[in-house]
């Protein structure tokens, strides 16, 4: 770790830092207040698709900058998986080198301009800022600023395509192509390799496309990150399921030399509750699919979808939320989330939760849906709900809830989404008998390497850790990358 | 993109594309099916393979008109492309030589019949398939079926073409004369549950190929589930088959109306641009 520690204060000597530094007192810095992200208004974006943070103008992203006091000891840096040298893009976004800022965030993540939009800062990176751990006070505002200088770099179309080692004519496959595949992808190009990434599905992006919707991470995003691995020669086909379409050994006899197996969690679970498979209640991976990937609620596309008056969504996650706002723009008068614990407990992003309150979600939380009601034709039209109280702590250290007898009452719904988690395809696994597998399904690696039960074949993402985050992914991905470069060179 | 290189129509409704697919052509076993996209706006829906030619690196759909999307593929000739393809998938067919099979198909559920009937054969089974469907002209894929089974009894509702009478009446005939090991059963939903009663009377084990409403066919989302033995299963990955005698067909129809609103909707608009050319 010395030589990180090294990096970190050679960089943070560099002339230009401590002039910065010496500019204003830290008295004024930390005087400032924390920006306020410009939001489309509540009224309006809840019925529309429009990106709900509108992102900072140049002179807030400045001013914001101005508070990160350039710690000697960033411990900020500790909170972000991927080890963002955070200070240096932010001062360098304050003396206005933004496309330098973008250069920083580029050299450990390939997708800045996603995870400024959704990684849960909250509990990463902003949680471990000065300002919050040391003064109690509202931390820089790191991931409205990463967002800040990736959007510059992508708006002023002059997007730095990394250098690419001459080719070195091993071929290598992805599996998937959501953030794990994509950030493994980036890397591998880089030292010289023929990648080619194999998608299940007829469009790029894994979550980020057909999960997350446009009005959180608009689809133009993630393409024109898309658009950088085409040029860094990555080669992408679509339609094609590894396992199924042809076996991880039929791709050896091809020719390829190595896997990664960034296939994701995007199996939903259900609850297995009476009624549950009534006509209008769906899991939230069909909600959104539906919407987000084949784009049901655009005029003139083919596949359709529940547009429900009184939508209930189950679960506290940004699935829920996610399907919830969803359900709003769709047209419903009423949404509902029904979560078992407390708002506290949610695992969603804060700042959805707080989103989906302004634009007037109802939040039904120490709830539980027990049974589902249907009408004569066998549609959902009511639901059985038990209220619950927190208990001991559970494993994951949040309070277990648990049911308070007597408590069930019944309202209406007419469509119902449940959102309550997801599991590890098993399509990789299914194919690959010799593949160490959990008991959860998620699959087996080095926790060093990445390398799973099988030499060539290396797994990261949702598919290792069942579901997590965005930039867990990512990060997963490129550390597969640098490891499997090794064991291939080594071949 | 996969080309359309053949195209056949085997009535008014129900046409055959021979479709450019050479690693599906070359993965598929009896009883899988791709999920297909025919243009940028169109949904997915899923198509059993009915037969594939390796050599030539193509797979045959049957497919039966009833919506929008299958409209627009049957529409397609020779020389145009199908936008997105995917499969092969689902759990193959399981064969075995079983001794006697009761092969039965439904309307268009002969197409998905057929590769089942060819295994069977080849895996040295007697089939006896009976193919029903409303009137003579919406028989299809007769030659072919009479191409693998020993005996083929057709049945129409109004007795335009062989027996006059339900694919349940042309079943009791066969199962009175002989004892019949295993059955096959394709065909719409109604007509599965009541052929699955009338096995299920016989105690003759058999199994039926699910054709509920699907979207990516890969089992990331759950509208194709079903109950079965009382447990929810996802028809994409866990079958399409099942022991029909477990299946909860009264859930299954019901939820294949639960987009009935919008499919009309959306036939609405596909003949009103279709009018307007
Ligand atoms: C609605 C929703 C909202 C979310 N919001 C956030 C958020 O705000 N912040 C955050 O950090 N995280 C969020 N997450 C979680 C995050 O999206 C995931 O942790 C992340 O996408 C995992 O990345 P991955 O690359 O492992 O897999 P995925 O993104 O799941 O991609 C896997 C890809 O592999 C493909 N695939 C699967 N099997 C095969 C096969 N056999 N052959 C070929 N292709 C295959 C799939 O089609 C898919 O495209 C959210 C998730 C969802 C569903
Ligand atoms: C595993 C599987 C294999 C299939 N194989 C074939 C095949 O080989 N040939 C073929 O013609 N069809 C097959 N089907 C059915 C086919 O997928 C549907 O006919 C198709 O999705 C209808 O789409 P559409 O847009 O044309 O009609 P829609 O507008 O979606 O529907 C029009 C009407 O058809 C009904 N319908 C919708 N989906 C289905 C369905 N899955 N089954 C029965 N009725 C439905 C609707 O209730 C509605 O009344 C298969 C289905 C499954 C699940
Ligand atoms: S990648 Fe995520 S955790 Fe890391 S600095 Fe950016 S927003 Fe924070
Ligand atoms: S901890 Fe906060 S103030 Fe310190 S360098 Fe990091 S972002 Fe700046
Ligand atoms: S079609 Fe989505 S899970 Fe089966």
């Amino acid at each position: 770790m010395t030589n990180i520690t090294d990096y970190l204060k050679e960089e943070r000597s560099a002339a230009w830092r401590e002039e910065l530094r010496k500019a204003k007192k830290n008295k004024e810095r930390t005087d400032l207040t924390r920006v306020k992200m410009p939001e489309a208004p509540a009224r309006e974006r809840a019925r529309s698709y429009v990106e709900v943070n509108s992102g900072l103008t140049p002179e807030q992203a400045i001013n914001e900058a101005s508070r990160c006091i350039d710690c000697a000891n960033p411990t900020c840096i500790s909170g972000c998986p991927v080890g963002i040298n955070i200070p240096k893009f932010i001062k360098n976004i304050e003396r206005g080198e933004f496309l330098d800022a973008a250069r920083t965030l580029k050299e450990t993540n390939a997708l800045p301009a996603v995870c400024g939009r959704v990684c849960p800062q909250e509990k990463q990176c902003e949680a471990s800022c000065f300002y919050q751990v040391k003064m109690n006070r509202e931390p820089v505002a790191i991931g409205y600023l990463e967002r800040f200088a990736a959007d510059f770099e992508q708006s002023g179309g002059e997007i730095s395509i990394p250098e690419v080692a001459a080719a070195n004519g091993t071929k290598v496959a992805v599996v998937g192509s959501g953030p794990a595949g994509l950030a493994f992808a980036g890397d591998m190009a880089k030292f010289g390799y023929d990648v080619h990434i194999l998608e299940a599905l007829h469009e790029i992006g894994g979550v980020l496309k057909y999960g997350i919707p446009e009005f959180r991470l608009p689809n133009g995003v993630v393409d024109v990150e898309i658009e950088s691995l085409r040029k860094m020669g990555v080669q992408f086909e679509t339609n094609f399921i590894v396992g199924k379409t042809a076996t991880i050994q039929e791709l050896r006899e091809e020719g390829f030399k190595g896997f990664f197996v960034g296939s994701g969690a995007g199996l939903p679970r259900f609850m297995n509750i009476p009624g549950e498979n009534l006509v209008g209640i769906l899991s939230s991976n069909e909600y959104l699919t539906r919407v987000n990937l084949m784009g049901a609620s655009t005029q003139g596309m083919d596949t359709p979808v529940m547009r429900g008056k009184n939508v209930v969504v189950i679960g506290g996650g940004n699935t829920a939320m996610d399907s919830v706002r969803t359900a709003l723009r769709l047209g419903a008068d009423k949404a509902t989330i029904i979560y078992r614990r407390s708002l506290e407990e949610m695992p969603a992003r804060v700042e959805e939760v707080k989103h989906a309150q302004e634009e007037g979600v109802e939040f039904l939380t120490l709830n539980n849906p027990v049974e589902y009601i249907g009408d004569d034709k066998g549609r959902v039209k009511q639901i059985r709900v038990q209220k619950m109280e927190l208990g001991e702590p559970d494993q994951s250290g949040r309070r277990s809830p648990v049911p308070v007898e007597g408590s069930e009452y019944i309202i209406d719904a007419d469509t119902v989404v449940v959102s309550v988690g997801v599991s590890p395809n098993p399509l990789i696994p299914q194919s690959l008998p010799d593949l160490k597998v959990s008991r959860w399904g998620t699959l087996v690696v080095d926790e060093e390497t990445f390398q799973t039960s099988i030499p060539d074949v290396f797994a990261g993402g949702d598919i290792v850790r069942g579901g997590a985050t965005v930039i867990l992914a990512m990060g997963d991905g490129r550390k597969a990358a640098a490891s499997m470069h090794q064991y291939l060179q080594g071949q | 993109m996969n080309k359309v290189v053949s195209k056949q129509h085997f009535s008014e409704n129900v046409v055959s594309l021979e479709i450019e697919a050479p690693r599906i052509a070359k993965a598929r076993k009896a009883g899988h099916f791709v999920m297909v996209r025919t243009d940028e706006k169109g949904e997915r829906i899923p198509l059993t393979i009915s037969s594939a030619d390796t050599a030539k690196g193509t797979i045959t759909l049957v497919i039966q008109k009833v919506g929008v999307t299958s409209r627009k593929l049957t529409a397609l000739e020779p020389g145009e492309f199908i936008h997105d393809m995917v499969g092969p998938l689902g759990q193959a067919t399981h064969v075995e030589n079983f001794g006697t099979v009761l092969a039965c198909g439904g309307g268009v559920g002969v197409a998905p019949l057929l590769p089942i009937v060819e295994a069977l054969k080849k895996a040295g089974n007697r089939v006896v398939s009976v193919i029903a469907a409303r009137s003579k002209d919406l028989i299809i894929l007769e030659d072919q079926i009479r191409a693998y089974s020993d005996e083929v009894v057709i049945m129409t509702d109004d007795g335009s073409y062989g027996q006059k009478g339900l694919v349940t009446e042309g079943m009791e005939q066969i199962i009175q004369r002989e004892k019949i090991d295993q059955s096959v059963i394709i065909g719409p939903g109604i007509m599965m549950k009541f052929a699955s009663m009338t096995t299920k009377k016989h105690n003759i084990p058999t199994i039926v190929s699910l054709n509920t409403i699907m979207v990516d066919g890969t089992g990331m989302c759950g509208a194709c589930r079903v109950s079965v033995g009382g447990k929810t299963r996802f028809v994409c990955v866990d079958g399409p088959e099942f022991d029909a005698h477990e299946v909860d067909f009264d859930e299954m129809l019901m939820r294949l109306n639960g987009y009935k609103n919008e499919e009309k909707e959306a036939d609405d608009a596909y003949n009103c641009q279709v009018d307007k050319k």
